[in-house]
This record gives C-alpha cells, structure tokens and sequence, in this order.
C-alpha cells in the first residue's frame, strides 16, 4: 500500500477513475508514511486524521455517484500552518496563536476543498513565515529528508518535506522572498511562486502584503500546474487579486522550448554561488540550448541590490501587518498586570520569537520619522529599478533561468546565530517577489554530497504557462528521479 | 530637490549608524516590551542589518518614482449590498476575553 504514496497527482487521479484504489487508500498511504518520517522529520504541525478521513469517504462517495470535482478530487494536499482553515488549529508556527482556531477558510482553501482535495494537514514553517530553514518555528524545526541533520528550508519547509516523502501528494506554502522556490530546492522537488495577485491572499496570515503568494509544491511540473490550477482567480475578498482571466498553466507543458529565448542572469551565476550548483545551471542551460532554445546571458545590475531592498520593504510591511496581534481579539495575552497598551506590550513579547521581533523592530526603524526616505523610501525605489531590469529583460527575452539558491541545504544551526547569511539564501528568489513575476524552481540533480539542486525559471507577469512549459522540458531533459531513503517503505520509526 | 534629498539623507545615514538607533523608541512604537538585555541584543543586530541594507544607498534613483506594489491598481471598489457575516460567536469564542458580546481589555488608563 505504501508505494502509493510516491504516485504523482495525475497517476493517483487516474487510479482513482479505474477503480484501482480509492480517497481512503491515498489517505491511508499517506499517514503511514507520515507515521514513519514525522519522527524523523517533524514536517506536521497537525494531522487532521478525522477530518481527512471524513473528505476521503465523501470524496469516495461523490465519485461514486458520478460526481467528479475534477484532478485534485479525492487526492491528499498539506497546507502550511499559516492559510486559514475554518476550526483547524492556525499558528503561523507562532506561540502567539497557539490554539487558535480560525472561523473561516481563506479563499485557496475553500477552493482545494471545493475541488475535492482531501486536507491531511497543517505544516511547520518559520514562525510568520520569517525565515529560510524552518528553525524559526515555536515548535521546533523541520529537518531535510536527504540528511536529517540538514534543514529544509524555509518558510515553507514543512509543506516541501511532506511531497518530498509522500507524506502528501502535493502541499501549498506562501512565498515572500522565496519561501517556496528554496524549500523545494533544497528537498528535490518542485516549488513555483505564482504571478502576484493570481491567487487570493484572503486567509493567509500577512507577513508582507505586497510580496506574499500562495503556490504548491508538488513531485512533477504537471502536478505543480494541476495544484495551481485548483486556487488561482480573482476573488472578491482580495482586492489585490487580478480581475482576469487565468492563464492555462498546462496548456504548454509538451510544446518543448524550440525557438524560444531564455536569458541566464549573469549576477546571479558568479561571486557566492555554489561553484557546484552554477555549474548545474550552466550543464541544464546547454541541454536547453541543445532542445532548441536560444540562451543569451544576460545583465540584471539590480538584482544585487534587491537583497538589500527587500530586508527594508518585507519588514516594513511585517510590522504594520504584525500590529494585529495585540492580545485583544485573538491569540495569547499576557498576565502582566496594568493597562492595556502593557497588555499589549507584553503579549507582543511574550508571544513572538527573536526573528519575528527583529524584523518588526527593523521595520519599524525604517518607517519611522526621519529614516522613511533613506530606508523604506530608497528601497520602493530600488524595486521600481528591478521591475525595470526585468521589463527590459522581456522585451526580446521569453524566460530568465539561475540557481534557485546560492548554496544545497546546510546543516542546522549553522545560519542561526547570522542573520544576515541566513537571509543571503534568498538572493536568488527574491527579485521575483519584488518584481511580482510569476517563478518556479525544478530540481536538476545532486550535489557531491547528495543533496538536490534546484533550477530556477523565471517569466514575465502572468506568465505561466511558458514558465511551465520551460519547466516540463527541462524535467524531461534532466530526469531527475532520485528520492531521499525517507520516501521508500524501507526506512522505520527510529 | 531629489538629489539634495538623497545626498542629505545620505549624509545623514552615515551619521546615525550603527550607534544611533533609539532603541527603546523603537521598541516602544511597536509595542514590545522588552528587556535591557534584549534591547541591547538588537539594537546590535539592527545596525548589522541596516549596515548591509546601506548598499540600497549606493544606487542613483534621481526621478525613479518608488513602487509600493507589484500591480498598477488604485481602488478596488464593489457593489454596497448587504451580504454574509461571520456569527460573532465564531471569532468571539477565540479571543482571550470577551463580555456581553464584545472584546473586553484591562483599562485604558495608567
């Protein structure tokens, strides 16, 4: 029953149809194999095993009656722990909302649900999403299914972990600076950070609203188009969702890349790069360029300063959205005698952890009288010159591609104690955020030590569906099937 | 005008730091209490932090006009009718104290 669990999502929805097996057997492979790793890996904050069980059997049901919901119907998908989920415990990996329980699903989640997608769960992150390994969190941190003394990444490295070792078929997390894209690197599989505004925000826990997205993780480019396809459109309850058409993520995934012109960014294969990992690129460029696409290597100059940018932009907008978490209508309360604005004082510090203070501290620095324009002010600009770098980039280009990141997972605690390098590890994502482009990363082989390696590709606004078809050929071209040890039946609870 | 803003402010920038970050101001304006150790602890990581930020310094934006967001939207407005709430009881239920059907808080005044 376990090698269920390893099916990708357009294997599993067939399998289903044939009458091979059904929701229930997906869900029980799934749990199996969570009952085994969780212990090695620590990827669930919860297991919702009753109300999983409950969506499997109507889902069984449904299907039985002729009713089909469509690809993701009956199949199992994690949820990081910060998307709203209507009486399901919601941290966002904070001790400020231990326990709380929302009393509604954000809009991606009504959808998952609507599209038949059985919930298994909800997983770690770094608390408020603030970070890129998953130490951040309350509960204590994820660790890598290639080498558990590794991390995942982060933000969303829970939500990687569970696709990675089929504790999931598929799993969603938000991306910010690259909360998704490096995750996915760093646990060999794919991660893609949607065009800004494609998908509601409308019940996921803000860190920086003009940068955050939800997007999925999934073990095939396919199934990542799929999972995309189940969320995005625009919904009334986000007034920054886009009131258009949605693009046809799959409607390109077997056009190849012939003709096409993809530009290799030359800032971001040089100086702090994994030499191993640049060459990864390059050798995954050639096979490109060998399938018929034109690669031209190409300068951002901006892109080094977007770091800097977006470590006063995303803190900025952290601590006006962190505001809300005052001991009043939700979340923990301090018993600190005195008035109120003590209460809230204390709450605030009694509930969240050194990065999500750091970075609301830092932020409100920048914002504050006499520093905006130096910091907040300087950095909007700065993006507006990223934004320009890429819109320059596009006029004759159809894709860029680089490394995901800037070096294969590292061990845990080694960036712990450094925040700064710990935040170099999203030099890669981040312009795509700051530029609001759609981007995904695929895993392209391993390193000498056998930890994956991750290619990036990167598309103009609203432009998914050559970022996947980009994305399927160099699939095809790497075949890349290695899986951690974690994600066979053989490895048992320690 | 822009430029004499940049290169004061940039002046300005290289004065206040890494020593001259108020700390407990800004600490105060966001509502953390905090203890002199911890104040210490990042005050010293904001001025490493604003330290690397300081490359942001280095490029010229003379007439760049600053993006707030990714999107060219202004209002997203929608029709004013009367639709589905939550039940107050739902949000109600979650909060740390409540009574007679509101939020209620320690007293306002020290």
């Amino acid at each position: 029953m376990s090698d269920l669990a390893n099916l990708s999502i357009t294997d599993a929805a067939s399998g289903l149809r044939a009458g091979e097996f059904t929701s229930v057997d997906l869900l029980d492979a799934v749990t199996e194999r969570a009952a085994v790793t969780e212990a090695h890996l620590h990827a669930y904050l919860t297991l919702d095993k009753d109300g999983a069980r409950l969506a499997a059997e109507e889902a069984d049901a449904s299907l039985a009656r002729g009713v089909d919901l469509g690809p993701l119907h009956g199949i199992p998908i994690a949820l990081k722990d910060n998307m709203c989920t209507l009486g399901l415990e919601t941290t966002a990996g904070s001790q400020i909302l231990t326990g709380w329980k929302p009393p509604y699903d954000g809009t991606a989640v009504a959808r998952l649900r609507s599209s038949g997608a059985v919930i298994t769960g909800k997983t770690n992150l770094d608390e408020f999403a603030m970070g890129s390994s998953t130490e951040n969190s309350a509960y204590g941190e994820s660790r890598n299914p290639w080498d558990t003394d590794r991390v995942p990444g982060g933000s969303s490295g829970g939500s990687a972990v569970t696709t990675a070792v089929g504790s999931s078929f598929g799993s969603f997390g938000s991306d910010t600076g690259g909360s998704i894209r490096q995750p996915a690197a760093l646990c060999g599989i794919v991660g893609m950070k949607p065009t800004y505004g494609i998908v509601s925000r409308y019940g996921l826990i803000a860190f920086a609203s003009s940068l955050d997205q939800i997007g999925p993780f999934a073990r095939s480019v396919a199934d990542s188009a799929t999972l995309l396809g189940a969320i995005a459109g625009w919904d009334r309850f986000d007034a920054t969702s886009i009131n258009a058409p949605v693009p046809n993520f799959a409607g390109s995934l077997d056009a190849g890349v012939v003709g096409l012109k993809i530009g290799i960014v030359t800032e971001l294969i040089g100086e702090g790069i994994d030499p191993q990992i640049i060459a990864a690129t390059r050798a995954t460029a050639d096979k490109l360029a060998d399938a018929g696409a034109e690669i031209i290597e190409v300068s951002m100059p901006s892109t080094e300063y977007a770091l800097s940018a977006y470590y006063l932009i995303a803190p900025a907008e952290c601590s006006a959205n962190l505001a809300r978490f005052d001991g009043v209508r939700y979340g923990h309360r301090s018993s600190v005698e005195g008035t109120t604005e003590d209460m809230m004082a204390h709450s605030r510090a009694e509930g969240f952890g050194p990065e999500v203070i750091r970075r609301i501290l830092l932020g409100t620095y920048a914002l504050s009288a006499g520093y905006y324009d130096a910091f907040y002010g300087q950095a909007q600009k700065v993006r507006t010159l990223v934004r320009r770098d890429f819109a320059s980039a596009y006029e004759t280009l159809d894709v860029l591609i680089s490394p995901t990141t800037p070096t294969t997972a590292f061990p845990i605690g080694d960036k712990t104690a450094d925040p700064i390098a710990m935040y170099y590890s999203d030099v890669c994502t981040i312009p795509s955020n700051l530029a609001g482009d759609p981007a995904i990363s695929v895993p392209v082989g391993l390193d000498e030590g056998g930890l994956p390696i991750g290619f990036q590709i990167m598309a103009p606004s609203l432009g998914e569906e050559v970022m996947y078809r980009v994305a399927a050929e160099v699939e095809r071209l790497v075949d890349f099937t290695a899986r951690p040890a974690l994600a066979t039946s053989e490895v048992t609870a320690p | 005008m822009l430029q004499g803003d940049r290169q004061g402010h940039a002046v300005r920038y290289h004065r206040v730091m890494p020593v001259e970050i108020d700390i407990v101001k800004v600490a105060q304006l966001a509502r953390i209490a905090l203890s002199d150790d911890e104040l210490d602890m990042y005050s010293s990581q904001l001025a490493d932090i604003l330290e690397h930020a300081e490359r942001v310094q280095a490029l010229p934006t003379e007439g760049v006009e600053p993006t707030s967001h990714p999107l060219p939207m202004v209002n997203a407005f929608r029709p004013d009718e009367v639709g589905e709430c939550l039940e107050p009881e739902s949000f109600l239920s979650e909060a740390p104290d409540t009574h007679d059907g509101r939020f209620r808080v320690p007293r306002i005044l020290g």
